[in-house]
């Protein structure tokens, strides 16, 4: 019975996920003539810097995330219950744009030539642009923080939101300071939000590759960029052999990360 | 015994709706105290404003003589048992326990030493290295008073604390509470809506209702001598009949004029009687003081719940002899098994047994329970 209910959903995953998968492993392991092959791997220490790059963008970047994040989605779940579907709404509208579209926007507001460039250059009434900030690594970051923030938010919301009311009452009354009731008591009680909101911002910031594009201006290359080009140049086997390398890395992440909600019970909420 | 906290014109409001009218109120070190009221009386603000999770609007709080009323809730020497426990889901027991004295950084070996203490005094030893979500309520409810008396406060508040356990596992919570109060010697003050547990473990038993205090005694006083028709019906059953006192000790009621034991009353003075229904004798109906019908008959166990009609007020007797419902019976009542009261704006609101039915009584004690 169970076998039959299952099945839609196996086929699923096969042809979705296990295939895919299994493609890449095979690319990443053969040369042009699809004859077995470990030099695509070996060729990757050559990304090596690439690689780095990327994870310092996209550490830098969920950081922020969480550094505006966590305040922002407590003070959500703390706020009356009516208010909290209004601030939950705006945070989610400009996620109802195509992301696409939104770096579009970033990259027309902060170019040169660009909105907040032209006010400022009326203002200091000069003819150069006052700030230069697309095709810097500060406009990359904005753009992935901007981007990804709600989901961040979300899962702290929810987390936070979750937990019992007289937790904060407890805490303080057992001799918490307002500051001890957060560290000793809130932080821990949230850590599966915290978790599951710094997987679900990281790992789409380590694969971008439109934001650096877009934002970058095309003066530095990150991991997702180098993907797409192999695929586009037709190098499938090196692309492949990062995608892998790259999934790896992440899967680690995602382990080390699960051992830490592990140790707080059944209630997870990490999404992988 | 001394005063430990006192509460000097207390009042407090909620959305322009007078939940606690200025309350006066002192509680004595190391009394076992109980509020007890109906819900929404206000009982459990009175609480929240003594752990410091809520400020009143008007008035103060002393404790040992010195006015806490803006300190904080972490820095009072109270502490609280939750209605719900609330303990802390990310720790174990043995990490629960010894939360306060991690804070105030106690060394290893005296947290181990003192938690171990507490848990015998809980009889939770062995439960250290336990998860707190695979506890029972009645386990749960012992992390919870281990944790709030660990670092020796001075006062423990309850907030209706056995509310969610069974009623076989309230009693004996109920006896080792007691047991835990007379052992450490410290003031607790509870909080519940039920009579018999207040009045059952108490020193002193505070009715409230409407925001105030409707009366302050032993429970032996507020069941025998209750001063207005609230206090008589909401403790135990009562019997509450308009009567005219006629001079010190004669008073007349249901048109019989009875011998009574109180006094200090204007003559003719309109008051309230309260008779117990356990406090009454069946007798043939020729020498009965009143006369009546019986309308229902409930076997309870112990007694048979008898309602009769006495000139259309229904009284309720509770006798171990069985009588036959519609015969007639005689009612004897001692001079001492009347209690009189002054009238109150309670009075004719209680204490008539025309409309009562057991279930009537279970809805009211349900809707009880849910108040916070």
């Amino acid at each position: 019975m169970h076998s039959i209910a299952a099945a839609p959903h196996i086929f699923w995953a096969v042809l979705f996920i296990v295939l895919p998968l299994l493609i890449v492993l095979f690319y990443a392991f053969t040369d042009k003539a699809g004859s077995f092959s470990i030099w695509n791997i070996v060729a990757l220490g050559d990304y090596m810097p690439i690689f780095l790059t990327s994870i310092e963008l996209a550490v830098i970047a969920t950081f922020i995330c969480l550094v505006i994040g966590y305040p922002l989605a407590y003070a959500i779940a703390r706020s009356k219950p009516e208010h909290q579907k209004i601030f939950i709404l705006m945070l989610m509208l400009p996620m109802w744009t195509n992301l696409l579209i939104r770096t579009y926007s970033i990259m027309a507001l902060l170019d040169d030539g660009g909105f907040v460039n032209s006010v400022l250059m009326k203002l200091f009434g000069t003819d150069e642009p006052v700030l230069h900030i697309i095709g810097t690594k500060g406009a990359v970051i904005f753009g992935m923080v901007y981007d990804f923030l709600p989901y961040m938010v979300l899962p702290i919301y929810t987390c936070v939101s979750k937990i019992d009311k007289h937790m904060w009452e407890a805490a303080s009354d057992l001799g918490c300071s307002p500051v001890k009731v957060m560290t000793k008591v809130i932080l821990p009680l949230s850590s599966s939000g915290i978790i599951s909101g710094v997987t679900m911002v990281l790992v789409p910031c380590i694969s971008t590759f439109y934001i650096s594009q877009k934002l970058g201006g095309g003066t530095f290359e990150l991991i997702g960029d180098t993907i797409e080009r192999q695929f586009l140049n037709g190098a499938r086997n090196i692309g492949a052999a990062i995608s892998l390398v790259m999934m790896i890395l992440i899967l680690i992440s995602l382990a080390i990360m699960n051992k830490f909600t592990d140790a707080d019970g059944e209630d997870g909420g990490i999404i992988v | 015994m001394e005063k430990l906290i006192e509460l000097k014109g207390i009042s407090k409001s909620y959305d322009g709706e007078k939940v606690i009218d200025s309350m006066n109120l002192y509680i004595r070190d190391g009394e076992f105290i109980t509020f007890l009221g109906p819900s929404g009386c206000g009982k459990t603000t009175t609480l929240r404003i003594i752990g410091g999770f809520e400020t009143a609007d008007e008035g103060s709080l002393y404790f040992d003589g010195v006015e806490i009323s803006d300190v904080p809730a972490y820095k009072r020497h109270i502490n609280t048992v939750f209605q719900k426990y609330a303990l802390f889901p990310h720790l174990n027991v043995y990490e629960n326990i010894a939360f306060p004295l991690r804070l105030k950084k106690t060394s290893e070996d005296e947290i181990k030493q003192r938690v171990t203490e507490m848990l015998k005094m809980v009889k939770l030893s062995g439960f250290e290295n336990k998860s707190v979500s695979t506890l029972s309520g009645g386990q749960q409810q012992r992390v919870a008073i281990a944790r709030a008396l660990i670092s020796h406060p001075k006062v423990l508040l309850l907030d209706e604390p056995l509310g969610a356990l069974d009623l076989k596992l309230r009693k004996d919570m109920q006896n080792e509470l007691k047991s835990i109060q007379q052992e450490i010697g410290i003031t607790f003050i509870y909080v519940t809506h039920d009579q018999e547990e207040a009045l059952s473990m108490s020193d002193t038993v505070v009715v409230i209702a409407d925001g105030q205090i409707q009366q302050i005694g032993t429970p032996t006083d507020i069941y025998n001598e209750p001063k207005n028709a609230f206090v008589a019906d909401f403790i135990g059953e009562s019997n509450i009949v308009d009567g005219i006192m006629l001079e010190d000790k004669r008073v007349r009621f249901s048109s019989h004029v009875f011998d009574c034991v109180d006094g200090g009353f204007a003559e003719n003075e309109p008051v309230d009687v309260v008779i117990r229904p356990e406090d009454v004798d069946v007798v043939a109906p020729e020498k009965g003081m009143l006369t009546g019908k019986v309308t229902g008959v409930t076997f309870k166990g112990v007694h048979y719940e008898i309602i009769v009609d006495i000139k259309g007020f229904k009284w309720m007797i509770q006798s171990t002899d069985y009588v036959a419902p519609d015969s007639f019976i005689g009612l004897y009542i001692e001079p001492d098994a009347i209690h009189i009261m002054k009238k109150s704006k309670y009075s004719g609101m209680f204490g008539d047994y025309s409309s009562f039915s057991d279930e009537m009584d279970y809805i009211s004690d349900a809707d009880a329970v849910e108040e916070f």
